[in-house]
């Protein structure tokens, strides 16, 4: 019998937080409550001053294998997110090949299986991510596959889009789209605005998401089918998004730490590590998705963890592979946008956990896909995926103790506030004191 | 703001003061008589080693920094790559870095990705880093030799000398840039010497061909093009870069040059006065018609041949860094 227990955090569960010890026993939490015995040789986890609250769940993973080994692959993708806090990540389907088929899927699931985290799959929603003619969605739905997205482009033709929602509504799966116009965004590698323009720098205008995020509201519209926006990066789109969960249509949106920490500035001395799809964006926009943490238009926030290999971001900026790391820094950088110390311990496991868990079908476990259960309470009876979060912590980022295999961060040497202390995956303690046990 | 060049990079013409433009373009003044020696050879740069990289096809420009480079006695390296470097196999890093162990003093690079040049200047700190021109971004020499010119050309009419006029011939002159603004880094360089010169800058471009901050540049944009030309003291004529695909821009290069081209007709209508250039090269009956090319107010091979003087001095204040004789 393993048994942990962690004592006196704060356990946060959905809509109140009490001191309280938490004893696991078996990967299954069995005790809620104070001064709770533990069996003889537990694992005493001391959370005073923490947070205790479900692990992490990243809707948004870019995990690179098969294909991009290099940059990233299905362990070292794991260990980063578990130092992270996540103790559950969803693979999004842009390897090379792209995850369009029952062998691939497998494959990610197999790897996923002996991973450090609980690893989910997106797949994708047409072959080849070519946005022509669906991949076999229902097939994938078979093998427990809950999330299809096309993500790195988004599905450009609204009749294929039309398609893929109809197609998937009776299965129950929900798509999730990146929202950028490719046409209008060609070309284009940071925001399009007076600082593209004095660069030299082609831009991707904030128009080119928004058309987009306007009319896939119009194709849920039409179809009925749940829709999850990924990255939503202005306040355009977050407020049309809003808009449509108000009127009663079955759409969520996730904002990602980037978009909501850093602006288009930091693109001014053509740091490739700067460059990301959609792009860092206004000061204006920045503060909308800060703002759509609390204000309820983000449901979620999720990484776009996106590793490359160094070399390549040491490109030209035009020429640069967009996209950045972001497991291992995304709940402090949230926790700041929150309000560091005033941050409201239930809204920060509501966006990094209840609701990317219950967006992407984490929240009870499937056997087929050899997952356990995410982003429920903390009571006795779930399974023991949690995470202890240090408010007080502070600490500096390096690009040096990283434990994906990429260094492409865009917060190298930043001061953060709040660190995850401990990650508990099925009862396991894989990361303790920020260090992988 | 940068005040001189000496000992620093130059990257752009963004941040360059009137005092900093001003002393390139003095300097080049004194190299211009250097040119009318038998021996055209000044040693300011002896035993110094010049990198001339050029990533994207370019005559001009590489042949006026080379000749310009040797003129100041520097040895000169030279690599033409006129295709992308990660095409070639080895990235710009690198291929920087192989150079760099050669023993280097400056790097005059011309790419044609935006912001190359700054890129180079964090992977070679030590190196003095020369914008060639980089993408859609500047090409400061350009901007330099163009104002350089003006100077030059409305001096001359005066019978004065260039170098005691300061920036004074750029008061209140009236200058149109006409075309492809959008994708070009020579209108950028221009704009910004200009009107930190003391210039009235105007441009004159199709819709899709204006960047979309141009309410932000400190110009102002033409409505009635043929009224324009009338106002214009200096008329900057810009390629249409065909080959960054600016012909989807324009319905027909027809139409392009029924409405923006330089045509004869429309050049009757200009003061006899009023100065042409071009940065070269031209596509002849598109931008500017033929006939109107070889009229006497087109300066265009003076902005060739100032190349060489403009960029001597760049090199020689960047990478000498000291003030001391010209020699």
């Amino acid at each position: 019998m393993a048994a942990v227990i962690v004592r006196n955090g704060l356990v946060v569960g959905p809509e109140s937080a009490t001191v309280a010890d938490v004893l696991v026993v078996d990967g299954v939490i069995v005790a809620v409550g104070e001064g709770l015995d533990a069996p003889s040789r537990s694992r005493e986890v001391d959370a005073t001053g923490c947070w205790v609250g479900p692990g992490l769940v990243d809707l948004h993973t870019h995990l690179r294998e098969p294909g991009g080994e290099s940059a990233e692959t299905i362990e070292s993708g794991s260990r980063a997110a578990a130092v992270g806090g996540f103790t559950a990540v969803v693979a999004m389907p842009n390897t090379e090949p792209a995850l369009d088929n029952v062998a691939l899927v497998t494959y990610v699931l197999d790897q996923g299986s002996r991973a450090l985290v609980d690893v989910a799959v997106a797949g994708a929603i047409t072959l080849g991510r070519q946005g022509e003619r669906l991949a076999p969605m229902a097939e994938l739905a078979a093998l427990g596959v809950r999330l299809f997205s096309d993500d790195g482009t988004g599905v450009q033709d609204a009749a294929v889009m039309r398609r893929a929602l109809s197609y998937a509504r009776p299965l129950g799966i929900r798509l999730a789209q990146h929202c950028e116009d490719t046409n209008l965004a060609a070309g284009g590698s940071m925001n399009e605005g007076a600082l593209s323009s004095r660069l030299g720098l082609v831009g991707r205008p904030a128009a080119a998401e928004e058309i987009m995020v306007a009319r896939d509201i119009e194709l849920v519209r039409l179809t009925g089918a749940p829709l999850h926006f990924l990255h939503l990066s202005t306040a355009r789109s977050l407020a049309a998004v809003g808009a449509a969960r108000d009127e009663g249509l079955p759409v969520t949106a996730e904002v990602a730490p980037h978009h909501f920490t850093l602006d288009e500035s930091a693109c001014e001395n053509y740091d490739a590590h700067y460059k990301v799809n959609p792009p860092l964006r206004s000061r204006d926009d920045v503060a909308a998705v800060r703002a759509s943490l609390v204000n309820g238009w983000a449901d979620a926030v999720a990484t776009d963890h996106a590793p490359h290999a160094a070399e390549l971001k040491d490109l030209p900026f035009d020429e640069a592979p967009a996209g950045m790391l972001g497991l291992e820094h995304a709940a402090s950088l949230t926790f700041e946008a929150l309000g560091s110390s005033s941050a409201d311990p239930i809204r920060f496991f509501a966006l990094l956990s209840r609701s990317p868990a219950r967006i992407a079908s984490l929240r009870h476990g499937d056997a087929r896909v050899r997952h356990s259960g995410h982003g429920g309470a903390v009571v006795a009876g779930e399974d023991a995926n949690l995470v202890v979060f240090d408010p007080s912590a502070r600490w500096r980022a390096s690009r040096d103790r990283l434990q994906s295999l990429a260094y492409n961060t865009p917060y190298d040497g930043r001061e953060l506030e709040g660190r995850v202390r401990t990650t508990i995956v099925r009862g396991d303690v894989v990361v303790d004191e920020g260090v992988l046990a | 703001m940068i005040t001189t060049i000496r000992g620093q990079n130059l990257l752009s013409l963004h941040d360059v003061s009137r005092e900093a433009i001003v002393e390139v373009l003095d300097t080049a003044e004194s190299f211009v008589e250097v040119h009318r020696r038998t021996v055209k050879k000044v040693p300011a740069l002896k035993g110094r080693v010049v990198a001339s990289l050029f990533f994207e096809e370019s005559t001009r420009t590489r042949l006026s920094f080379e000749t310009a480079a040797k003129r100041l006695s520097a040895d000169v390296l030279s690599l033409a790559v006129a295709s992308s470097s990660v095409k070639k196999g080895e990235s710009l890093r690198d291929t920087i870095a192989t150079i760099d162990a050669l023993g280097l003093d400056a790097v005059v690079l011309r790419h044609r990705s935006s912001g190359a040049a700054e890129q180079v200047s964090r992977f070679v700190p030590h190196v003095r880093v020369i914008n060639a021109g980089d993408g859609l971004h500047q090409h400061p020499t350009q901007g330099l030799l163009d104002a350089f010119t003006i100077r030059q050309v409305l001096a001359e009419r005066r019978g004065i000398t260039p170098s005691d006029t300061g920036a004074t011939l750029f008061d209140g002159l009236h200058i149109l840039i006409v075309g492809d603004i959008l994708h070009s880094r020579v209108a950028r360089s221009d704009v910004d010497a200009y009107v930190t010169l003391g210039a009235q800058v105007r441009v004159a471009a199709p819709g899709t061909l204006l960047p979309v901050d141009i309410a932000t540049w400190p110009v102002e944009v033409v409505d009635d093009f043929d009224e324009a030309l009338e106002w214009a003291d200096v008329i900057g004529l810009l390629r249409l870069q065909n080959e960054r695909g600016t012909g989807s821009f324009v319905p027909s290069l027809r139409e392009f040059t029924t409405t923006f081209g330089l045509t004869a007709a429309r050049a009757r209508r200009l003061r006899p006065e009023t100065l042409l250039m071009h940065p070269g090269p031209i596509n002849r009956g598109v931008e500017l018609d033929s006939v109107v090319a070889d009229l006497p107010a087109a300066i265009i091979e003076r902005q060739v041949s100032n190349g060489v003087p403009i960029r001597m001095a760049v090199l020689y204040l960047t990478v000498a860094g000291v003030t001391s004789e010209v020699a």
